[in-house]
């Protein structure tokens, strides 16, 4: 919900940055740009040779309170757009207005000497951050107990592992009060607990904050953003408060229909996989229902054999977790293998998966031995619709009862 | 609140961006400590010599030229003073001028990987050089003193005046070296031009023996504005009347627009070389 309350912390119109794709020229366009910045240049400008736009025509607002992600694929831009908001980097065109103190989480542990100590790192970290020695001073427990490592604080941490130096460096980023956060990925790191940490610090300033957030981690996305932009080669593909569809649509990047073949004895071949009763196509991708029966169609080309094999099928999801497995076959379920070819349908009534994208995999494994026939992956896309956007697999059919009396006489 | 607008157009005026300038590094005055901090720390922290380092150099190169001119392979003109009180405060100059000259960029480059992470005002990085800068030179003055007493030139009230002198060469330094940080960060010709550029640059200046007092090197020298430079300080040591004050106090007056030009490219510039 755009809260019109609170202020607007960044207002970002029409930015846009060009980057060369060739280092002798780029150092080169470096000179003239330095030279044609001590002239004071108003000039358009244009794309020079061997140029492109890396971020193109980007606007957005953003209050206090409010997350904005920044999705896309590697290579779109959001780094880009990041420096440019981080004030590193000069937009080309456009223009940033942003209010309060600016923290960014975009590396941490910065200026970390390996030689010195967890303690006098602290003081090096948190100079580059823009703390004063007095601000550390005050905070310097608080930064040890936050990370953790209270018993190895005077140790050189080139002797610390990665876990502890991002830690620390969390812990140091932590205590910054800023007005507008940017945050580059820096949550990938480290083990759950310090996830979690890292989680509830941001919840808590939250509120009091205007996040940026730059994620390939749709959970992480979907949890905390309220508005996003897909970034697809430097420009917004997609911008809104749909969290979901933009997510879909990240997601169907990186869709590909050719299905894989991970494991072949030569006996089994994969001819035709469909869904029947699809209500409609999204591109090439069969839709569903939530609640929908699933029904599924293989035909496979058999050479030499006669046994019918045990067939493991499982769901997995865009982030190729999976997420269900069908019951296997057994020899009374009564497939056979006729002229070469083995056809059958696989159904399963009012298939209650979550709105969003899913695909198939396929397993073949001997009826008796159980060893390994054909696995294949990505054999067929298909998508849920729902009204309701829900982050977990499984959305039950659910009745409410009212307890009475009835009830209980029964 | 503060409000921060980053597009295109620069603001040019060279007021403006000299108030910016030292309004950072007014800020980043705890940052460009704790830095030079760092760094002192770090380097002597891994390693026993610690700090002989920074003046064995200079004294190896004078302990050379000492050899060769007391076994005569090299007959030098007369300097005036025992000889080796000549080379060693002749080395010992030139190495706080060039570690000037190199500090800036030096400072610059090893924050590569951070300038293009974080903001942070990178007026803090030539601030905690030149902290590095004194801390190193602040060593040297005390040997250079030393030798002083060693070879008995005696105590005089002059050499109150060598910290100044000194920090004029410092501001020399510091002020060439800036100027060529731009362009020494774009490219790395410009550090090997520069190293190069000063081993030659040693010979036409009397760092090791004296301006001759006739022909071409002596017109030479006598341009060369490292000269006056090294021989006000040497001349504050040893306690002889100067011969080059003017042409040193012209050079310290030019520097000090100089380095405020240069710190104003070096604003200018940062943004295009972060990018680069």
């Amino acid at each position: 919900m755009p809260n019109k309350d609170q202020e607007v912390l960044v207002k970002v119109e029409g930015l846009s940055k060009k980057f060369c794709k060739d280092l002798k020229t780029s150092l080169w366009y470096g000179v003239q740009d330095l030279l044609s910045n001590l002239k004071g240049n108003r000039a358009e400008r244009e794309l020079r040779e061997k140029e492109f736009w890396a971020v193109k025509d980007i606007s957005f607002e953003l209050r206090r309170g409010e997350c904005l992600g920044l999705i896309g694929h590697n290579g779109a831009g959001k780094s880009t757009l990041l420096k440019i908001l981080n004030g590193l980097l000069n937009p080309d065109a456009g223009k940033v207005t942003i209010k309060g103190r600016v923290g960014a989480l975009i590396e941490l542990g910065a200026g970390f000497n390996p030689i010195l100590t967890g303690r006098e790192n602290i003081y090096n970290n948190g100079a580059i951050l823009g703390f004063s020695r007095k601000e550390i001073n005050e905070k310097l427990d608080e930064i040890i107990d936050f990370a953790e490592i209270r018993e190895f604080i005077d140790m050189p941490v080139q002797n610390y592992s990665s876990g502890m130096k991002v830690r620390l460096g969390f812990a140091v980023a932590a205590q910054m009060e800023p007005d507008v956060l940017i945050i580059d990925e820096v949550l990938a790191v480290g083990d759950m607990g310090f996830k979690l940490k890292c989680f509830k610090t941001i919840d808590e300033i939250l509120p009091r904050t205007a996040i940026v957030f730059v994620s390939h981690s749709m959970p992480q996305v979907s949890r905390l953003c309220n508005q996003v932009i897909l970034m697809e080669q430097g420009k917004s593909s997609f911008q809104g408060n749909d969290i979901a569809r933009a997510i879909d649509l990240y997601y169907n990047r990186f869709l590909n229909n050719s299905s894989q073949e991970i494991f072949s004895d030569g006996t089994f071949r994969l001819e035709k996989v469909e869904l029947m009763g699809a209500t409609g196509y999204e591109g090439k991708v069969p839709v569903l229902h939530w609640n929908d029966n699933l029904n599924l169609f293989f035909k496979f080309k058999v050479k030499n054999v006669k046994e019918v094999p045990r067939f493991v099928i499982s769901i997995f999801d865009k982030e190729q977790r999976p997420i269900a497995v069908f019951e296997k076959n057994d020899k009374n379920a009564g497939l056979e293998i006729k002229d070469g070819n083995l056809e059958f349908f696989v159904n399963h009534p009012n298939l209650q998966l979550t709105k969003g994208l899913y695909s198939l995999h396929v397993l073949l494994l001997k009826m008796n031995s159980s060893g390994p026939i054909l696995r294949m992956n990505d054999v067929l896309s298909f998508q849920i619709i729902h009204k309701e956007d829900v982050w977990p697999p499984l959305l039950l059919k659910t009745n409410y009862q009212n307890y009475s009396i009835k009830n209980l006489t029964q | 609140m503060q409000i921060r607008i980053y597009q295109k157009e620069r603001n040019l005026s060279p007021v403006k961006l000299l108030k910016e300038t030292f309004l950072d590094i007014y800020k980043s005055r705890f940052l460009a400590r704790q830095l030079a901090e760092r760094d002192i720390k770090a380097q002597y922290r891994q390693s026993y010599l610690g700090i002989l380092w920074a003046f064995l150099t200079p004294l190896a190169t004078a302990a050379v030229w000492i050899f060769l001119n007391l076994s005569g392979t090299i007959q030098v003109t007369d300097t005036g003073i025992p000889y080796p009180v000549f080379a060693f405060t002749g080395t010992l100059l030139w190495s706080i001028i060039t570690e000037a000259v190199n500090s800036p960029t030096q400072s610059t480059n090893a924050a590569r990987g951070l300038m293009s992470k974080i903001n942070f005002p990178k007026e803090g990085l030539i601030i905690s050089g030149i902290y590095k800068l004194l801390f190193n030179s602040s060593i040297k003055i005390i040997l250079l003193i030393a030798f002083v007493f060693i070879f008995g030139l005696g105590f005089h009230w002059g050499l109150l005046l060598l910290p100044f002198a000194i920090l004029g060469a410092l501001l020399f330094g510091i002020t060439i070296g800036l100027l060529l940080t731009p362009l020494g960060m774009l490219y790395k010709d410009i550090g090997k031009i520069v190293t190069m550029g000063f081993s030659f640059l040693m010979y036409i200046t009397p760092v090791v023996y004296a301006v001759p007092d006739s022909g071409l090197m002596k017109t030479i020298m006598e341009i060369n504005p490292f000269t006056p430079v090294i021989l006000t300080c040497r001349d504050i040591i040893t306690g002889a009347s100067s011969d080059y004050l003017v042409y040193f106090l012209i050079i310290m007056t030019l520097c000090i627009p100089l380095f405020l030009v240069a710190l104003i490219l070096y604003r200018i510039s940062i943004p295009i070389l972060i990018e680069r």
